[in-house]
């Protein structure tokens, strides 16, 4: 399905600017080819078909879907919902407030905001082209399962203590907004924005993230890897994940280095945890979760994720050679 | 005379948008008055969870998005 980028990049690079597909610089010169291709068609095609048959799945609605369900519910809903709700990292603050003002529960609001960067659909067709479905699939599973129970975690140890005072003393106004237009023709165009909104976000983060992932593959021996990341460092998964959790990145702008990571030989487990710890949390998103949450929160939340990435990287690495 | 409230916490769309409300204001000899709110519970009270969203003389028109141009020529005239 996707060898047609395969061949565009052969015939750039080994063919138009006469590179060896032996040679360091080959080789990185065609990953970087065939990942900005492929990548930033499968973005547009995602996001332009979403945004057409979603039309809108605001923040606001997704309030209202969440609010006054009992818990077994709320929670997978929460973090489906959030798994399938693009959601820039701006709008997590009226979200958090928005939620508690609703009586949405405390951990149900903190397994939305955990499972939504770190997971989208885009990052995950873009993942499955890389490393097929099923290891795809996994990632979402191990994503939503963090999800809830970190949320579940976060109630059951009562910290809504720390969470900013003022926050619940907002009081929201009723929501009346007029009904999104369904009209094909505001479909097309409603699609149309969303494509040039998301790109307009998330581009460099997938471009760098290609670049390095370029670097990888082609100037970073394998025997590296191996003797640093490989199944037999123990320390490998949490170095992984604490590298991860500064660093922000769009999930998708994670996906080439996975890629790379993976060809080298790198655990499974590994390079998944990587990925959760840079798209989950980073020191931006704490910055903003900040004016709602009180430093203990941040720090209990960050601790949790940490854990749980490392559970997933070792449990994964265990079960799937 | 018009009062428009930009709802929002400071972000590029927030500040364009405004932007667009006094190009459109201008352009149609209308006198508007533009204010911005960044204050959370004052944008929350409007029921706005996505900004940027816009507010005509204290009734909620827009949210979630940077307005077209038509829409702003809409509420200058209206």
């Amino acid at each position: 399905m996707f060898a047609i980028f395969t061949t565009l990049a052969d015939w750039l690079a080994y063919g138009l600017f006469g590179l060896s597909p032996e040679a360091r610089l080959g080789k990185a010169v065609h990953f970087f080819i065939e990942d900005v291709t492929k990548i930033f068609f499968l973005l547009a095609l995602i996001v332009f078909a979403i945004g057409f048959f979603r039309a809108l799945l605001t923040p606001e609605r997704v309030r209202k879907a969440v609010a006054g369900r009992p818990r077994y519910v709320s929670y997978p809903m929460a973090v489906g919902l959030g798994a399938v709700t693009p959601f820039c990292s701006c709008s997590s603050v009226p979200l958090f407030i928005g939620f508690l003002e609703a009586r949405i529960p405390l951990g149900v609001t903190m397994a939305f905001l955990i499972a939504s960067p770190m997971i989208n659909e885009v990052a995950v067709v873009v993942l499955a082209a890389a490393i097929g479905w099923k290891y795809a699939l996994l990632y979402v599973a191990a994503g939503l399962t963090v999800g809830i129970l970190g949320g579940l975690l976060i109630e059951v140890l009562k910290l809504e203590k720390w969470v900013e005072d003022y926050v619940w003393k907002i009081k929201m106004g009723e929501t009346a907004l007029q009904q999104a237009n369904s009209s094909f023709q505001a479909r097309i165009g409603y699609a149309g924005e969303q494509v040039k909104d998301i790109m307009g976000r998330i581009w460099l983060y997938v471009l760098i993230g290609i670049g390095i992932g370029a670097i990888l593959h082609g100037f970073i021996p394998e025997s590296f890897f191996l003797k640093y990341a490989g199944a037999d460092n123990p320390f490998a998964v949490p170095a992984a994940v604490l590298v991860g959790i500064p660093l922000y990145s769009n999930a998708t702008g994670v996906v080439p280095i996975v890629e790379a990571l993976l060809a080298k030989g790198v655990p499974l487990g590994t390079v998944l945890a990587l990925m959760m710890s840079v798209a989950a949390i980073s020191l931006p998103e704490m910055i903003i979760l900040r004016k709602v949450l009180k430093p203990q929160l941040i720090a209990t939340f960050t601790g949790i994720l940490f854990f749980a990435f490392i559970t997933v990287g070792y449990m994964f690495n265990a079960l799937i050679v | 005379m018009k009062t428009f409230k930009v709802l929002g916490t400071g972000c590029k769309k927030c500040a364009k948008t405004a932007d667009l409300i006094a190009l459109k204001a201008k352009a149609a000899g209308v006198e508007v008055t533009i204010l911005k709110v960044t204050d959370m519970g004052e944008i929350m009270g409007y029921g706005v969870m996505s900004t940027p969203g816009v507010v005509l003389n204290e009734a909620l028109v827009h949210a979630g998005s940077m307005p077209t141009p038509a829409q702003v020529e809409d509420w200058v005239k209206a």
